[in-house]
C-alpha cells in the first residue's frame, strides 16, 4: 500500500478529492433546490437557508470520508431537515416551534427521496413586486445563485453591512406579509414574469460597469438559462438568455486592458467570443420557434446582427422601430436614430434625434449627436462639453475626451 | 392571514368630483363590499368620518393632552380600512386593486400581527 506522509491511503486521497468534487457540484445544482423546498414547507427562508448551509458543513466533513451519497441532493435535503428541527427546537416561543416542528415534519427523512425542483417557485417568491427592486436582486443573487453577501456586495459597490441588512429585510418581509413561493396563477404571470426579467436584467447590467464586473454577467446568464429551462414556453425567457450571452461574448472588446471604453466599430472582432455567440443564436432560435414577439427577443436579434462580418443597418433600424412600437423609451429612440444614421446618413440621424424629448440629462444623447454633426462637419463643441459634464464616471469621460480629439483640425 | 386594507385619500379628489362620480364611486364601493362578503373573506371594514372630527389624546407624564384634528398636515388621509381574512399577499394586492379608493389615492396592504408571543419575546 502507498502511504503519504499523513498516512492516508492513495485510494482514501482519490475518494477525499472525489468528494470535494461532488460537493462544489451539489452546492451549485442542489443548493437552491433545497432553499427552495424548504424554504415553502417552513414558510421562512432565513431559516430555511441557515439549515441548507449547515447540510453543505456537514457534507463537507462527511462526503470526503464516508464517499458520496448516492443521491447528494436528497442527503442534502434530508440533512437539512433535522438541521431546522435542531434549530427549531431552540425557538423561544411554544407556538412559533410547534408550527415549526409540524411543518418541518412533513419533509421527507428519506436520504434517496426524489427532490422536486421549485426553484421557480423561490425565483418569483425573490422577484415580488412587493419587495424593492434592488432587494429583490439581492435575494435572486444570494438564493438561487448561491453568491455570497461580500460577493453581492462588491457586484452592486454597496457595503457588506448595507447588503445584509437588505437580504435580512427581504426575507422577513417574505415570511411576514405572506408573499407566497409559488409560480404566480395565469391573470398575475406576464405581469409578475415582467419583473423576474427585469432583476435579472439589472444583474447583467451592474456588471457591465464601469468597472466591468463579469461575474455578474455570468451569474445573470445563468438565472436566465434556469428560468428558459423551466419555463420552455415562454419565449421572452429564451430571449433573455439569447440577450445576455451575446452581450457578454463582446466583453472582452469593450474595454481594453487599461479600462478605456471602446465603441462597437472599433472593437478588435478577434477578441469576440464566437462560441458564446452561437449559444446566443441557438438561445435566440429557440425563442423565435415559439412566435411571441417581445422587447428581449428584439434587442437579441439586433446583438445578433453586429456579429455580422457586414453590419446590416438597414435590419437593424427596423428592428429598433420594432422595439419602439413594444417598449417605447426615448432610450430605444435614441438607439434606433443611431442605426438610421448608418443606414440612411447623419442627417436623417440628427432629424430623429432632435426629435426625442426626455433625454437632456444622458450624456449618451449628447455624444451621439456631437458625433453626427462633427460627421456632417458642424460644430459639435458643445454637444461633447455637454457629454462630457454629464458622463458617470472616468471611464465614460475619457472615452469622449479621445472622441473630441477627433474634432482637432 | 389576515390583511388590513388601510385607504388613504386626499380629501380633496372626494370634494371635487361631480355629483355623478360620487354616485358612481359609492356604487363602486357597494359592489366591492358585496363581492368581498359574498367571497367570505372579510372580517369587517367601514368609513371614517372626516378628519374635521378627529380628536387627538396624549398621555404625557400622567397628563391627558386632548386637542382638535390630526397631527400632521399630510395630503392623504386615512378615510376606511377592510379588514380580509386571504392565503397571501397576493390575494390581499388583488383585493386592494379591486378597491375604489386605490383608484385615486393609495390602499396600504398590512399584515396583521397573529404571533404575540413572538413579538414579546
Amino acid at each position: 500500500m502507498v502511504r503519504d506522509g499523513r498516512g492516508a491511503t492513495a485510494r482514501d486521497r482519490l475518494r477525499n478529492d472525489v468528494g470535494i468534487e461532488e460537493l462544489t457540484r451539489a452546492y451549485r445544482d442542489e443548493r437552491a433546490k433545497s432553499v427552495a423546498i424548504l424554504g415553502r414547507v417552513l414558510g421562512d427562508l432565513d431559516l430555511a437557508e441557515d439549515a441548507v448551509q449547515d447540510a453543505f458543513v456537514r457534507a463537507a466533513e462527511r462526503w470526503p470520508r464516508d464517499g458520496v451519497p448516492a443521491n447528494p441532493g436528497a442527503w442534502i435535503v434530508a440533512t437539512a431537515r433535522n438541521r431546522a428541527i435542531d434549530r427549531i427546537r431552540r425557538e423561544q416561543t411554544l407556538a412559533r416551534k410547534t408550527e415549526l416542528l409540524a411543518r418541518a415534519e412533513t419533509l421527507s427523512e428519506d436520504e434517496e427521496a426524489v427532490i422536486p425542483d421549485e426553484r421557480l417557485e423561490l425565483i418569483f417568491a425573490c422577484c415580488h413586486p412587493a419587495l424593492a427592486a434592488e432587494a429583490q436582486v439581492a435575494l435572486t443573487l444570494s438564493l438561487v445563485g448561491g453568491l455570497t453577501t461580500p460577493e453581492i456586495a462588491r457586484g452592486f459597490l454597496v457595503p457588506e453591512a448595507t447588503l445584509a441588512q437588505r437580504l435580512v429585510r427581504a426575507k422577513r418581509k417574505i415570511r411576514d406579509a405572506g408573499i407566497p413561493l409559488r409560480v404566480p396563477p395565469e391573470h398575475l404571470l406576464p405581469d409578475r414574469l415582467r419583473t423576474v426579467f427585469a432583476a435579472i436584467y439589472l444583474v447583467c447590467n451592474a456588471g457591465y460597469g464601469p468597472p466591468p464586473r463579469q461575474e455578474l454577467c455570468v451569474e445573470a446568464s445563468r438565472l436566465a438559462a434556469v428560468l428558459a429551462t423551466l419555463m420552455p414556453d415562454e419565449a421572452e425567457a429564451h430571449g433573455l438568455h439569447a440577450l445576455l450571452l451575446l452581450q457578454d461574448a463582446r466583453r472582452d472588446a469593450r474595454v481594453t486592458p487599461a479600462g478605456e471604453l471602446v465603441l462597437l466599430e472599433d472593437q478588435d472582432r478577434e477578441l469576440w467570443d464566437m462560441h458564446e455567440v452561437e449559444q446566443g443564436r441557438d438561445a435566440l432560435d429557440r425563442a423565435l420557434v415559439l412566435r411571441l414577439p417581445g422587447p428581449y427577443q428584439l434587442q437579441a436579434a439586433i446583438a445578433s446582427l453586429h456579429f455580422e462580418p457586414e453590419t446590416d443597418w438597414e435590419q437593424i433600424a427596423l428592428l429598433y422601430g420594432r422595439l419602439a412600437e413594444l417598449a417605447p423609451s426615448p432610450v430605444v429612440e435614441l438607439n434606433r436614430a443611431v442605426a438610421v444614421a448608418m443606414a440612411d446618413g447623419p442627417e436623417a440621424g440628427l432629424e430623429l434625434l432632435d426629435a426625442i424629448s426626455g433625454l437632456d440629462d444622458y450624456y449618451l444623447y449628447h455624444s451621439a449627436r456631437a458625433d453626427l454633426l462633427r460627421r456632417l462637419g458642424r460644430s459639435a463643441a458643445s454637444d461633447y462639453e455637454r457629454a462630457l459634464a454629464l458622463a458617470p464616471s472616468e471611464v465614460e469621460r475619457d472615452f469622449l475626451r479621445r472622441r473630441q480629439n477627433l474634432l482637432a483640425p | 392571514m389576515q390583511y388590513m386594507l388601510l385607504i388613504y385619500n386626499e380629501p380633496s379628489s372626494w370634494e371635487s368630483m361631480s355629483e355623478a362620480q360620487r354616485g358612481e364611486t359609492y356604487q363602486a364601493y357597494t359592489t366591492f363590499t358585496e363581492e368581498l362578503q359574498a367571497s367570505g373573506k372579510m372580517v369587517s371594514g367601514d368609513a371614517l368620518q372626516d378628519t374635521s372630527t378627529a380628536t387627538a389624546v396624549r398621555v404625557r407624564d400622567g397628563q391627558t393632552l386632548t386637542t382638535d384634528g390630526p397631527f400632521a398636515e399630510t395630503k392623504e388621509v386615512l378615510g376606511g380600512y377592510y379588514l380580509i381574512d386571504v392565503d397571501t399577499l397576493d390575494e390581499a394586492l388583488e383585493w386592494a386593486a379591486k378597491l375604489p379608493g386605490s383608484w385615486y389615492g393609495t390602499v396600504e396592504v398590512r399584515p396583521l400581527v397573529t404571533d404575540y408571543e413572538t413579538m414579546s419575546a
